[in-house]
């Protein structure tokens, strides 16, 4: 590994440092028409009427488009892959509102102003309908979210729209309450965890045109430019073989842009005008009608013996979907498979769910994806049993949590994989030492009412879907002997062109300027799913080794026809193609200089990878907070974090995707938090009021990683992208206990409710 | 109305609309680095310099800076590409969006503090907002750029 | 969005006044906070030519240009010096370097917000407004004043020997306060203002012994929260600020009394 596991800068890096336009709205043309849409101020209404006559006079207003002038068929704008997991159960603009901000009519014109004056001036008349804001209300409500009939899931997900059921279903092994009555210690609790924004620093945006051919040209922000195809192809009714997306350099995405969310809007204005078209979210509709994570309520039931041995876990799953299903469905699942996989030697595990639907904003894919919010909950229990049976926690999981010495053991509620790579055990250690754990838990008071305690959680995430993702690689060798890296999965500043363009130039022994990569472009690039699922390094990583050995064949039968040796004869050094008995020899440089002329062969590869299993990243999370014991003022103090994601591609990124996902992760737990007003509007639809961390709310953040080789896996790699933002609400709320004896159940844990609670427990 | 300003120390002259905002007036000219990241003054991402100092473009009318010098990241190229190879270094520009704003920030705190302490960092800075990187790597570069600038 | 009709930079604060005195005209200040709203302005009123963003100092006192930033008041040695950083410590957490660098005092103290961090802090102190039409009047006294289309000038802050403290309580490091508290005490007398209940910053004065003592703290404490409302937002409960008051009220108190410049 010359390349792989080195701390090699990011390709595009220095053009993204020196501020070149690179971004969506940096390369979409001066002269387009301005998109803007006209939102529901009502949570739940049906639109009795529309007069867009006096807003259609402003002079530069295109067009104004209402419910009448969308395609009736109805689809998802959830980036999954078909036939998807997600209902279809939205149109572009819809005669029923279902949350505050649903589009009610798309404006467009060639400037702001107008558009805005134009808005103004389209007169609707709503019938008020009562909203269902509670989703722990709303099933079976006589409020339905979803009355339509043409209400459809393409699988059997569980879902009943009459009765607001976006999904559900119940997963059991062994015999659940007969192991809980045998258990001598049972914690019982419900967990809370709210819905929040991932906020990518760009927000939604899209341009849009049409080229030559007559097609429609889709430039956007997204994670998932296949499935965009599809998306727009569904919500316009118009084949695929029409559109044609192109994703630039994206400003984020954390899940946020595994949804359609802008595109709809832009490309059905240049579809119905022809004229290209932009449409740039503002920060306050990112926030409104977004795609932010699931709000969860939780109910768990964990039993151990006396020894901490935990036996039984329950999982009583309730998801928010809002207004409508995207991920719904699929994000529930990793909150029980996930962190109940965790602790694989219990003798019973039961996890139920339901998806419900409410009239606030639809909920999307969010880093963890739902794995998130089932870690708070089970890691919750897990320390408030360390706690009742007066075990250290880290003693407690070291007991009950996969280890290397699991290696090869089937996981029950992890759709019977085999464990094949996990050094979660040397994670914990090494986290412990890193924070000098057994000096400082649980707590130390320091004086001045502050007291610093220390807090722990263990997480694990997938490796992409198994059977699911699919990643295909094309290389091809240009004259001189380089390579362009054609991939399909999405750079979102992840850094997937480079860790990709790194496995390759190792694989086909050359420099990493050898390789160039072209961002993706649906006519152009090759099938990926996108990326998402933290399947990037690991699902299209393969695809990329097994493309380089392909071609790597071709070039040494290439060589061993120029050189009229057969090919067992020869080898490739990545310079020259030499023969083993003779001491003839051709360079690369020649191979591919004469593969573009005449008889020889054009010498290029493409292979698809795909998995059976997702193999599990594990990751020890360890905090240490300052507690103010008369405010209830949490400080971050220090934040070690120790991560096994197999073999580390790129030491530097991994380490900034560990720092940049924990960070997350604290903002969602001590104050990121979307909150309604009784109507169903959002208060804190701002940066002014919905704060996500600064760099000063971000403490001292430590990572170490103890590999595992993944046998999978690229050069030995699992996953990173995602676990990064489990261990952060659990480690936290478990300090927040070791300082002050408060159990904070429901996310973000405040210093109000830690104040409180100190008074209800003293009192 | 019309404004002469310096944009990168060159005069630009226009007849604009009073309610102009900056950082659509800098795009408008070219100056794509500035971005905007949010609408309330928060996120920092469309930093520029006024006179030297770090300003919102966001929240500034352009008539307001008539007669004045602004600089923006494409007139920094050569400090930019400095300190920007230290966050490269460290995989901490990330998505690259607020790179530019929070550039211009590092660079107006090297002109404004002398050996500043990580505190007096992380205050200087605490305006511009990343989503990708949690922080600390941007720390790590600037502390390797600085130690790097005080030997130089 | 908001829009702006015609835009003039004023040579005289005659001209402004009397251009402000329409209701469709706006003085801009930072404009950060006119920025978000959808007012449509006549006539913008812009008075960096009239030289107000200077912050004086002479032998009684500091006057502070309307037009001068929290920035400028963030790094000013002399106001620093005198009030024990107070003036940095009740903005610092205000969004960031380069807001602060736009936002003025001028438009701070004139809007009277309830979140504001510095009219909180300069409640505290022996200060002044001084208005175009109305003269110098004591803060609290436009504070309590309805707002109108006068001209706020300047901010006078006696040099009085005075020892102050500030602190807040944030959710996060920059976001707006839950609440805010400055503490000010001269010999006998303490000014006490809370700020961000969510309203508006209000002062209590107290007389106490020239050493108070436990008792003494703790009752004018008890006094002050009883006579001074809160209210709940999503911030936080009535409750917790009445909480968070005596905390912030007590330590401010208690670093005046041990580490306070002019502490005896």
């Amino acid at each position: 590994m010359n390349i792989v596991n080195k701390k090699v800068r990011k390709k595009d890096a220095m053009s993204l440092v020196t501020g070149k336009p690179v971004y969506t709205d940096d390369i979409a043309q001066d002269n387009c028409l301005i998109v803007k849409v006209l939102r529901s101020p009502h949570a739940h209404a049906l639109i009795k009427d529309i007069d867009i006559e006096v807003a259609k006079k402003v002079p530069s207003i295109e067009c104004i488009l209402t419910y009448k002038d969308v395609p009736n068929s109805r689809f998802t704008t959830a980036g999954q892959t078909y036939p998807e997991f997600s209902p279809y159960d939205r149109l572009i603009l819809d005669k029923l509102i279902r949350c505050v901000g649903d589009p009610v009519a798309i404006i467009a014109g060639w400037d702001e102003k107008s558009v805005n004056k134009s808005m103004n001036l389209i007169k609707v008349n709503y019938e008020v309908l009562e909203p269902i804001l509670d989703f722990k209300e709303a099933k079976d409500n006589q409020i339905v979210v979803h009355p339509e009939e043409d209400f459809k899931a393409l699988v059997d997900i569980g879902a009943d729209n009459k009765r607001n059921i976006c999904a559900s279903e119940s997963f059991k092994y062994g015999n659940i309450e007969e192991e809980l009555k045998n258990c001598s210690h049972v914690i019982e609790q419900t967990y809370h965890t709210k819905a929040n924004h991932q906020t990518a620093m760009e927000t939604f945006r899209t341009y849009t045109s049409i080229d030559t051919y007559g097609r429609l040209n889709v430039v956007t922000s997204t994670q998932v430019p296949f499935h965009i195809r599809r998306i727009l192809a569904n919500a316009l009714q118009i084949p695929k073989s029409k559109i044609r997306v192109i994703k630039p350099r994206i400003g984020g995405g954390f899940g946020s842009k595994q949804s359609a969310v802008s595109e709809m809007f832009p490309a059905i204005v240049t579809l119905k005008t022809g004229k290209p078209a932009k449409m740039i979210y503002s920060r306050k509709e990112s926030l409104t009608n977004g795609s932010p994570r699931h709000e969860s309520e939780i109910t768990i039931r964990l039993g151990a013996d006396e020894n901490g041995i935990i036996k039984a876990i329950d999982m009583n799953t309730l998801w928010n979907a809002g207004a409508y299903g995207d991920h719904g469905p699929t994000t529930v699942g990793l909150a029980g498979h996930k962190a109940m996989t965790i602790y694989n030697k219990a003798k019973a595990y039961k996890f139920d769910y339901e998806v419900i639907y409410s009239n606030t904003m639809g909920a999307g894919a969010f880093r963890g994806y739902g794995a998130t919010q089932g870690f708070f909950a089970l890691e919750s229990a897990v320390n408030e049993l360390a706690a009742k049976l007066n075990i250290d926690p880290t003693i407690l999981r070291m007991k009950n949590m996969l280890t290397q010495d699991q290696v090869e053991n089937v996981m029950p509620t992890y759709y019977d994989e085999k464990l094949k790579s996990c050094t979660l055990d040397k994670c914990l250690i090494k986290a412990k030492e890193m924070i000098n754990w057994d000096e400082k838990y649980p707590c130390k008071d320091i004086g001045n009412n502050k007291v610093r305690s220390v807090g722990v959680a263990v997480a694990m995430q997938g490796s992409g879907i198994s059977y699911v993702d699919v990643g295909a690689v094309e290389v091809r060798l240009n004259d001189d002997g380089f390579y362009t890296l054609m991939i399909g999965a999405t750079d979102m500043g992840t850094g997937c062109d480079t860790i990709l363009a790194q496995m390759a130039a190792d694989c086909l022994d050359c420099e990493l300027d050898d390789i160039i990569v072209h961002g993706v472009d649906t006519d152009l690039s090759p099938y990926d799913t996108g990326s998402y699922a933290s399947s990037t390094t690991y699902i299209t990583g393969m695809a990329v080794v097994k493309t380089c050995e392909k071609l790597k064949t071709k070039i040494k039968a290439e060589g061993a026809r120029l050189l009229g040796c057969t090919e067992n004869d020869v080898e490739f050094n990545g310079k020259e193609v030499f023969s083993l008995e003779t001491n003839k020899k051709i360079t690369l440089k020649d191979i591919a200089n004469m593969s573009l002329v005449g008889e020889n062969n054009y010498l290029t590869a493409s292979e698809s990878h795909y998995s059976p299993t997702s193999p599990p990243p594990f990751m020890s999370g360890i905090v240490e907070i300052e507690v103010d014991k008369l405010t209830g003022k949490v400080d971050i103090i220090d934040y070690v974090a120790v991560v096994d994601c197999g073999t580390v591609i790129n030491p530097n990124l991994a380490r900034v995707q560990t720092e940049g996902g924990i960070v997350q992760g604290i903002g969602m737990t001590l104050y990121e938090d979307i909150v309604y007003d009784e109507n169903g509007r959002m208060i804190n639809d701002s940066f002014l009021q919905y704060k996500i961390p600064t760099r000063i709310d971000a403490g001292n953040i430590r990572v170490e990683f103890e590999s595992s080789y993944e046998p999978t896996g690229p050069f030995g790699a699992k996953s990173i992208g995602e676990i990064v933002i489990n261990t952060p609400a659990p480690a936290i709320a478990n300090a927040v206990y070791n300082a002050t004896k408060v159990n904070i159940r429901t996310l973000p844990i405040t210093s109000e409710k830690i104040i409180m609670g100190m008074i209800n427990t003293v009192g | 109305m019309q404004v002469k300003l310096w944009i990168n120390n060159k005069e630009f002259s226009d007849d604009i609309s009073p309610d102009t905002i900056l950082l659509d007036y800098l795009r408008s000219k070219g100056f794509l680095s500035v971005k905007r990241g949010c609408n309330t003054s928060n996120c920092g991402l469309c930093t520029v310099l006024l006179e030297g100092k770090p300003i919102l473009s966001c929240s500034t009318l352009a008539v307001r800076v008539s007669g004045l010098h602004i600089t923006t990241i494409e007139g920094l190229e050569k400090e930019a590409e400095e300190f920007g190879g230290f966050l490269a270094d460290e995989g901490a520009e990330q998505c690259g969006f607020c790179s530019p704003g929070f550039i211009m920030s590092v660079l107006a705190m090297k002109n404004e503090l002398k050996n500043p302490t990580e505190d007096e960092i992380k205050k200087y800075l605490e305006g511009n907002l990343c989503r990708c990187s949690g922080y600390m790597g941007q720390l790590r570069s600037i502390k390797k750029y600085l130690d790097v600038k005080r030997e130089a | 969005m908001f829009t702006i009709d015609k835009y003039i930079v004023v040579d005289s604060l005659k001209q402004a006044y009397e251009l402000n005195q329409s209701k469709r005209n706006t003085i801009i200040g930072g404009m950060l906070w006119l920025k978000m709203g959808r007012k449509n302005i006549g006539t913008a009123i812009d008075l960096t030519s009239l030289n107000l963003n200077k912050i004086e100092e002479s032998e009684e006192s500091f006057k502070i240009g309307c037009m001068s930033t929290l920035r400028d008041i963030e790094v000013h040695n002399g106001l620093n010096s005198y009030f024990n950083g107070l003036f940095s410590k009740s903005v610092e957490h205000i969004v960031g370097v380069q807001m602060r660098n736009m936002a003025t005092v001028g438009g701070s103290v004139y809007s009277k917000f309830g979140f504001s961090d510095i009219l909180t802090s300069l409640l505290s102190l022996n200060c002044y407004v001084e208005l175009y039409k109305g003269g110098t009047i004591t803060l609290k006294e436009y504070v309590e004043m309805p707002l109108n289309n006068d001209i706020l000038v300047s901010i006078i802050i006696m040099k009085d020997k005075r020892n102050a403290s500030y602190s807040s309580h944030r959710i996060s490091s920059t976001d707006l306060p839950v609440l805010t508290c400055a503490v000010s005490n001269i010999e006998k007398q303490w000014n006490i203002v809370l700020g961000a209940r969510p309203m508006k910053a209000k002062l209590t004065q107290f007389t106490l012994n020239e050493k108070p003592n436990e008792e003494n703290i703790k009752s004018m404490i008890s006094n002050i929260i009883d006579s001074t409302s809160f209210g709940t937002n999503y911030r936080g409960s009535e409750k917790y600020r009445q909480i968070l008051a005596d905390v912030l009220i007590r330590r401010n108190i208690e670093e005046i009394l041990h580490g306070g410049k002019y502490a005896s």
